[in-house]
C-alpha cells in the first residue's frame, strides 16, 4: 500500500487536465477578443501537456492505486494518448468550423476538455464506481456540446434525444452495477472477477447484472438495438461536434467495455460472448443496410458508425484466450483505426462546407474530382479504407478482428462479418462514384482555411501510410496487452 | 543465382511510382505525360524481359527471392519470388500494359494523366499478385487492384458504366473476402502465411472442402466461371478499350493463377474430390456460353462471352488433371493438361486483347459496337480487316495460331480422362468458329453497309503497331510454343507430383 501522496503521482495527468480546463474557463471568461485565439491555443496546449504527462509518467507495467479504484497500465496509456491526440485534431477542425460561421464560443473548448477528462477517468477506471464517474462526466459534457448552436432546432432536438436516452442508458448501467455490487460485495473489478469465479454454481445474479452492463456499453457504442439516438444526434449536431462524437468517445466506450467485461467479468466470458454476438450481428446488418438508403452524408456515416461498432464488438468477443492466441488486440487496433478514418471523413465534410452551405447532402459531392482532384483523392482513401479494402488502414483493422474471431473458432461469424462488409462497401463506393463519375451540378468549391486543408491531407496520408506499414501499430496493440 | 537487381520489387514499384508522378504532374502537358507513361511501361517490360532471360528453367524452386519482414507480430513478410507459372503471366502483364498505353494515345480526351496513372498503378499491383509468396501480401495486391479498375471503368466507361463498375467491384470483392477467411483459417492452423508452408499443412477432407469452396468463390468470380460470370459482359461492354484489354488479358488470368497457386496445392484432396463438379461447370461454360455468344448483337459483349467460354478451357485443363493422375505412371498427361491450361491463359490474353483493340479501333471511328451498324468494312479498311481476320481465326482456334495450342492440349488430356468430356469440349472449336467468324463476316465482309462505313479511314501507324505486335506474338506462340513450355515445365512437373500425394491426416 502506497502513501496517498505517492498515489497522487499516478493521477497527475488527470489533475493537470482538470486544472488546465479550469484555467481555460477563466481565461475565456475574461478574454474579450472575438476570435478566441487564446482559449483555443490554451486548450490545445493543455491536451499536448496531458499527452506528455501520460507518456512521461506511464509506469510501464500495471499499477492500481486508490484502493484499486484506478489503474495505470500500458493499455490505458495508449488509449489516453489516442483520445487526447484525436481531440487536438478535432479542436483544430472545430475552431475553423465555428469561426467561419460566427458561432465561436469558448465553452466548446472547455466542455471538450471536461469530456476528455471524463474519458481519461473511464480509461483508467478499475472499479465500477470510477467507470460510472468518468462516463457521466463525459456524457454530460457531450450533451451540452451537441446543443452548442442554440439557434438550431435540429441541434436542440438532437441534444434532447441524446440526453434522455443517455440518461436511461446510464440508469440501466448503474442498475446493473448495483446488482453486481449487491451480489459480490465489491466494486473493484478484479475482485469482482475473483468472486465470480469462486461462485461457479451460483451465477444467475451476476448474469442478471451483466445484462444491464452490456446494455449500457451497447448504448454508448451505438450498437443495435440501442442505436436509435445515433443517426439523429450525428445529423443534428454541428459537424464539428459530430466529428468529436465519432472519435474519442468511441475509444472511451471501448475502454469501458474492456474494463467491465474483461477485467471485471472474464469468468462470465461465455455469457457475454453470446450477447456480443447478437449485438454485433444486428449492428452490422442494420447499420450497413440502412446506410444504403441515406441521402445525408452525416446520417450515412452515422449508420456506418453503427456497423463499425458491430465490428468492434466482434473484436472484443475473443476476450483473452492466450492458449488459442486470441485476444481483443484486434478490437484495440480497430478502434484506433476507426478514429483515424472517421475523423478524416467528418473532417472532409467540414472542409467542403462553408458558411451557409453545410455540404452534408450526398449530392453536394457530385463531380468533386474535377473541381478539386486532390481532396477527392483523399476522400477516396477514406471511403475505401472504411470499406476495408487494401492497401488502406481499414483493411488491417478488419483483417485483425477477423483473424482473432477465427482463432477462437467462430468461422461462421467471420463469414457473416465479411459478407456484411461487402454490403457496406456499396455505400462507400457510392460516394466515390458521386465524386469521380458524376458531373457537378453546382461547382463545389473548397473554401476552407489552410490548416483544415493540411489536416485533412495529413489524415488521408496517414490512412495510406498506415495501410502500407501497419506493423508498428499492430505491434503496439499487442504489446500493450502484454502478449 | 544472385540477381544484381531486386527485379521483382522493381516490377511492382517502378510502375506505381511512375503512376504517382504522373498524377502529381496533372493534365498540363499532355504530350510529355504520354511519352513518360510509354517510357515507364517500356522500362517495366524490359525489366520483365530481363527476368525472363535470367530465369533458370531447370528448377521448380522460387527464384529471384526477396525477403524482408513486414508485420513481424504475425509473421507476415514481404516475400517475393517467381516460378515458371508466374513468369509468363508477368510477361503478359507488362506487354499488355505497353499496348494499352499506346492504345490510349489519342483516344482519351479527358483526365489523361489519371488514365495513364491508373493503368501504370494497376500494372504494378498485378505484378505484385504474380510475385507474392506471402498469402497476405498476395491478398493485399489482389484487392488493391480493384480500385484502379473501378475508376477506369467508372470514369472513362460507356453510358452504363456506373452500374457495370459497381457490379464488378462488389462481385469480385464478395468472392475475395471468402478467400481471406480461408487464409486466416489456415494461419490459425499453421501460424504462417508463407504459401509453400501452407502446401505442407495436413488437413482433413472436410476442412479441405470448405477451404476449396472459399477459394473457389474468389477465383471462380475472377475467371469467371459459369454461373458467376454475369459481371463480365457488363464490365467489358462499359469499360474503355484499355480497360477491357487489361480485364480480359490479365485480370481473368488471376483466377486461373489462383487455382494453380492456392487451390490445387493447398487442398489437393478436395480438388480431386470436387474435380467432377469443376469439370461440369467448365463444360457448361464452354458450351452454353458459347451459344450465348452466338446471339450477341454487341461486338464487345460477344468477345466477353467468348472469353468466358475460353476460360472454361482453362478450368477444364486444371481439373481434368485429377482424372489422369496415376501414381504408378509418369504424369505426362497431367502435366499436359496443366500446360494446356496455362497456354490457353496466355494465348487468350493475347487474342482477347487483340480483339478488344480491334473493336476499339472501329468504335473510335463509328462510336458504335453494334454488329448491325457495320458491314463491308474490308472495302474501306483493308489492312485492319487483314489483322482482324488473323485474330478472329486465332480465337476460333486455327492451327498455327496460339489459340490452337492450348485448346488442343486440353482436349488431348481430356481424351485420357474421358472421351465424352473431350467430345463436348471439342464442340467449342465449332462454336468458337461459328460466333467469331459469323461476327467477322457481318462486320467486315459484304457490301458497304452505310455512308459512315464508306467514310472510314484505315488504321493509323499507331494502331498498326499495336496490332502488329500482337499478331507477331499470336503467331509466334502458335508456331513455336516450345519456349513457353520450357519455362513452365519444371514447375508444372513439381506441381503434379505435389498434388498427386494426399494431404489428409
Amino acid at each position: 500500500m502506497m502513501p496517498i501522496t505517492a498515489e497522487i503521482m499516478f493521477v497527475i495527468p488527470e489533475l493537470a487536465l482538470l486544472g488546465l480546463a479550469c484555467l481555460v474557463l477563466v481565461c475565456d471568461a475574461f478574454s474579450t477578443s472575438p476570435n478566441k485565439l487564446l482559449t483555443y491555443w490554451l486548450a490545445q496546449i493543455s491536451l499536448a501537456v496531458v499527452i506528455f504527462l501520460v507518456i512521461y509518467l506511464s509506469p510501464g507495467d500495471s499499477v492500481s492505486v486508490f484502493h484499486h479504484h484506478f489503474i495505470l497500465d500500458p493499455l490505458s496509456a495508449l488509449l489516453k494518448v489516442t483520445v487526447c491526440a484525436a481531440t487536438i485534431v478535432v479542436f483544430l477542425y472545430s475552431y475553423h468550423y465555428f469561426n467561419e460561421r460566427g458561432l465561436l464560443q469558448g465553452e466548446y473548448f472547455v466542455l471538450g476538455l471536461f469530456a476528455v477528462l471524463g474519458m481519461l477517468v473511464m480509461i483508467s477506471a478499475y472499479s465500477m464506481l470510477t467507470v460510472y464517474l468518468g462516463l457521466e462526466l463525459m456524457s454530460l459534457s457531450l450533451y451540452a456540446m451537441v446543443a452548442m448552436n442554440k439557434e438550431s432546432g435540429t441541434a436542440s432536438e438532437a441534444a434532447m434525444k441524446y440526453f434522455i436516452l443517455g440518461a436511461l442508458a446510464s440508469g440501466l448501467l448503474l442498475y446493473g452495477i448495483s446488482i453486481l455490487y449487491g451480489a459480490s460485495g465489491t466494486l473493484v473489478l478484479p475482485e469482482l472477477a475473483t468472486y465470480i469465479s469462486s461462485q461457479a454454481d451460483n451465477r444467475i445474479a451476476f448474469i442478471f447484472g451483466l445484462v444491464f452492463v452490456v446494455v449500457g456499453i451497447a448504448f454508448k457504442l451505438g450498437a443495435v438495438p440501442f442505436h436509435s439516438w445515433l443517426p439523429d444526434v450525428y445529423e443534428g449536431s454541428p459537424t464539428a461536434v459530430t466529428l468529436f462524437l465519432a472519435g474519442a468517445p468511441k475509444v472511451a466506450a471501448f475502454a469501458m467495455a474492456i474494463r467491465l467485461l474483461i477485467d471485471g467479468m472474464l469468468p462470465l466470458h461465455v455469457d457475454w460472448q453470446g450477447m456480443l454476438i447478437i449485438l454485433s450481428l444486428l449492428s452490422m446488418a442494420v447499420g450497413n443496410i440502412i446506410a444504403i438508403s441515406q441521402t445525408n452524408i452525416k446520417r450515412m456515416l452515422a449508420y456506418s458508425a453503427i456497423a463499425h461498432a458491430g465490428f468492434l464488438l466482434l473484436g472484443i468477443l475473443p476476450g483473452l484466450q492466450i492458449s488459442l492466441g486470441a485476444s481483443y488486440a484486434g478490437a484495440l487496433f480497430y478502434v484506433i483505426a476507426y478514429v483515424i478514418m472517421s475523423m478524416g471523413a467528418f473532417g472532409f465534410i467540414i472542409l467542403s462546407g462553408r458558411k451557409g452551405h453545410e455540404a452534408d447532402q450526398l449530392d453536394d459531392f457530385k463531380g468533386l474530382a474535377e473541381a478539386s482532384p486532390w481532396f477527392a483523392f483523399i476522400m477516396l482513401l477514406f471511403m475505401f479504407s472504411l470499406a476495408g479494402v487494401p492497401p488502406f488502414l481499414g483493411f488491417w483493422a478488419k483483417w485483425f478482428v477477423i483473424k482473432e474471431v477465427i482463432a477462437i473458432g467462430y468461422i461462421w461469424l467471420a463469414v457473416l462479418a465479411v459478407i456484411f462488409s461487402v454490403v457496406g462497401a456499396y455505400y462507400y463506393l457510392r460516394i466515390v462514384k458521386l465524386m469521380f463519375f458524376d458531373k457537378p451540378e453546382t461547382r463545389p468549391e473548397i473554401g476552407a482555411s489552410r490548416q483544415v486543408r493540411v489536416m485533412v491531407s495529413l489524415n488521408g496520408l496517414a490512412v495510406l501510410v498506415l495501410g502500407f506499414a501497419p506493423g508498428e501499430l499492430i505491434r503496439i496493440c499487442t504489446t500493450v496487452l502484454g502478449l | 543465382m544472385v540477381p544484381a537487381l531486386p527485379l521483382l520489387s522493381l516490377l511492382i514499384w517502378v510502375p506505381i511510382l511512375g503512376g504517382l508522378l504522373i498524377l502529381y504532374a496533372g493534365d498540363r502537358q499532355r504530350e510529355s505525360i504520354k511519352l513518360f507513361s510509354l517510357l515507364v511501361s517500356i522500362i517495366v517490360f524490359s525489366l520483365s524481359a530481363l527476368l525472363y532471360l535470367r530465369f533458370d528453367t531447370s528448377t521448380a524452386l522460387m527464384q529471384f527471392v526477396e525477403y524482408s519482414e513486414w508485420i513481424d507480430t504475425f509473421n507476415i513478410n514481404y516475400h517475393l519470388g517467381v516460378d515458371g507459372i508466374s513468369v509468363p503471366l508477368i510477361l503478359l502483364t507488362t506487354f499488355t500494359t505497353v499496348l494499352v498505353v499506346i492504345a490510349g494515345w489519342e483516344v482519351i480526351k479527358t483526365r489523361l494523366s489519371q488514365y495513364m496513372a491508373s493503368f501504370l498503378i494497376l500494372e504494378g499491383l498485378m505484378n505484385g499478385v504474380f510475385v507474392s509468396q506471402d498469402a497476405i501480401l498476395f491478398y493485399f495486391f489482389w484487392e488493391a487492384m480493384l480500385i484502379p479498375m473501378f475508376l477506369i471503368i467508372g470514369v472513362w466507361g460507356g453510358p452504363r458504366r456506373v452500374y457495370a463498375t459497381i457490379k464488378f467491384f462488389l462481385y469480385t470483392f464478395l468472392g475475395s473476402v471468402f478467400m481471406l477467411v480461408a487464409l486466416l483459417y489456415l494461419y490459425s492452423k499453421m501460424g504462417s502465411f508463407y504459401i509453400p508452408d501452407l502446401y505442407k499443412l495436413p488437413l482433413s477432407l472436410a476442412a479441405q472442402k470448405w477451404i476449396f469452396i472459399a477459394f473457389l468463390l474468389a477465383f471462380a468470380v475472377k475467371i469467371p466461371m459459369w454461373p458467376v460470370h454475369t459481371w463480365l459482359p457488363d464490365a467489358h461492354v462499359e469499360a474503355p478499350t484499355g480497360g477491357s484489354v487489361i480485364l480480359a488479358a490479365i485480370m481473368l488470368k488471376m483466377g486461373g493463377y489462383g487455382f494453380i497457386r492456392f487451390s490445387l496445392p493447398i487442398v489437393p484432396d478436395a480438388s480431386a474430390a470436387l474435380a467432377d463438379l469443376m469439370i461440369i461447370l467448365s463444360l457448361i461454360a464452354i458450351v452454353y456460353i458459347g451459344f450465348v455468344a452466338l446471339v450477341q448483337q454487341d461486338m464487345k459483349k460477344l468477345i466477353a462471352y467468348s472469353s468466358v467460354s475460353h476460360m472454361g478451357f482453362v478450368t477444364l485443363g486444371l481439373f481434368i488433371v485429377f482424372s489422369i493422375i496415376n501414381p504408378a505412371q509418369p504424369n505426362t498427361g497431367a502435366v499436359m493438361g496443366l500446360a494446356g491450361a496455362m497456354m490457353q491463359m496466355i494465348s487468350h490474353g493475347l487474342i482477347s486483347a487483340a480483339l478488344f483493340l480491334c473493336v476499339g479501333v472501329m468504335y473510335d471511328r463509328m462510336h458504335s459496337r453494334q454488329i448491325s451498324d457495320y458491314g463491308g468494312v474490308a472495302n474501306t479498311m483493308p489492312v485492319f480487316a487483314a489483322f482482324m481476320m488473323l485474330f478472329a481465326m486465332a480465337n476460333a482456334g486455327l492451327p498455327g495460331t496460339s489459340g490452337f495450342v492450348g485448346e488442343f492440349l486440353v482436349i488431348m488430356s481430356s481424351f485420357r480422362a474421358n472421351v465424352w468430356i473431350a467430345v463436348i469440349a471439342a464442340t467449342v472449336l465449332i462454336l468458337g468458329a461459328a460466333y467469331t467468324l459469323w461476327m467477322y463476316k457481318r462486320v467486315i465482309f459484304g457490301d458497304v453497309a452505310n455512308e459512315r462505313v464508306a467514310g472510314l479511314q484505315d488504321i493509323s501507324r499507331r494502331e498498326t503497331l499495336i496490332l502488329l505486335l500482337l499478331a507477331v506474338a499470336v503467331l509466334f506462340l502458335g508456331l513455336w510454343p516450345a519456349p513457353l513450355f520450357e519455362l513452365m515445365d519444371a514447375t508444372l512437373n513439381h506441381l503434379v507430383e505435389h498434388i498427386s500425394q494426399s494431404k489428409i491426416t
